[in-house]
């Protein structure tokens, strides 16, 4: 007559112990957010600055760049929101991956190919803002 | 509140479910972008005329109707990015999210018509326009 047993909810299971889980996913969600209302500010007034502003796009040149990077203002800005746009694109990426790609392995090498790509692309875009030489020509 | 049956689907549809595929269809198109922006900024590292040279491109008609595209699903992003923040910080972001939804949908529309107009009227002038 005793009654089946039956586990308390989010027991942990097999070899799962709790302890040994991360808040990792916890931070990355907490990190979307801040990122990204930063990212509203640094994001919309780079557009806002180089696609509406003054002729848009048009008046874009080598002199152009030259005299916004002579500026520490706009060259903070920019290393800023490289960083930030491309960590919050590539954890939504990683995110979209995850979501999508069934097969272990699968999931596996295109997260690599996500993080590699994204490594070399923050690397390049820091180089280019610490290195910037307006006499090049 | 109104409750919906779900039928033959695992989403519930409706404003929550197409802001969601709309934010993840944005980012990615944002992200993939941003790529190519950061490689052809690059270039200035080359020489002046390879970067001026590739900028070229984006003064022309069509790569300039792709950068309305451009900040229609940044603008969309941001705006939607801010309501999911309010849902799940503020008290009452659950229950106003349907209001929120069409707030950021008029928001859009109202920065996107003049936005379009001062980022096309140079290619409009040189494509329609008669040059005084």
């Amino acid at each position: 007559m005793s009654a089946p047993s039956i586990d308390a909810p989010r027991s942990p299971q097999g070899g799962r112990r709790t302890s040994q889980r991360s808040n990792f996913e916890l931070y990355s969600w907490l990190f979307m957010r801040i990122s990204g209302l930063v990212l509203v500010f640094l994001v919309l007034g780079h557009l806002f600055i180089m696609n509406i502003l003054d002729g848009g796009v048009q008046r874009i040149n080598f002199a152009f760049v030259a005299g916004r990077w002579a500026s520490p203002f706009w060259q903070s800005w920019d290393l800023l929101m490289l960083w930030l746009a491309m960590l919050h694109g590539t954890n939504g990426m990683r995110t979209i991956i995850n979501d999508y790609a069934e097969r272990d392995q699968t999931r596996f090498w295109l997260k690599m190919l996500l993080y590699v790509s994204a490594a070399f692309i923050i690397l390049l875009g820091t180089l280019v803002i610490f290195t910037f030489d307006p006499n090049i020509g | 509140m109104a409750t919906t049956t779900p039928v033959g689907t695992l989403y519930r549809g409706g404003e929550g479910m197409w802001t969601w595929v709309l934010h993840r269809v944005t980012g990615v198109a944002v992200f993939f972008f941003l790529f190519v922006h950061v490689l052809d900024t690059a270039l200035v590292r080359v020489s002046p005329e390879a970067y001026d040279l590739v900028i070229a491109t984006y003064k022309t008609p069509i790569v300039n109707l792709l950068e309305v595209g451009l900040v229609g699903a940044v603008l969309y992003h941001a705006l939607n990015g801010l309501r999911v923040i309010l849902v799940d910080f503020w008290s009452k972001g659950p229950r106003y999210q349907r209001q929120m939804t069409w707030t950021i949908a008029a928001i859009w529309l109202l920065v996107m018509v003049p936005g379009t107009y001062f980022m096309m009227i140079h290619t409009v002038e040189a494509l329609f326009g008669s040059t005084p």
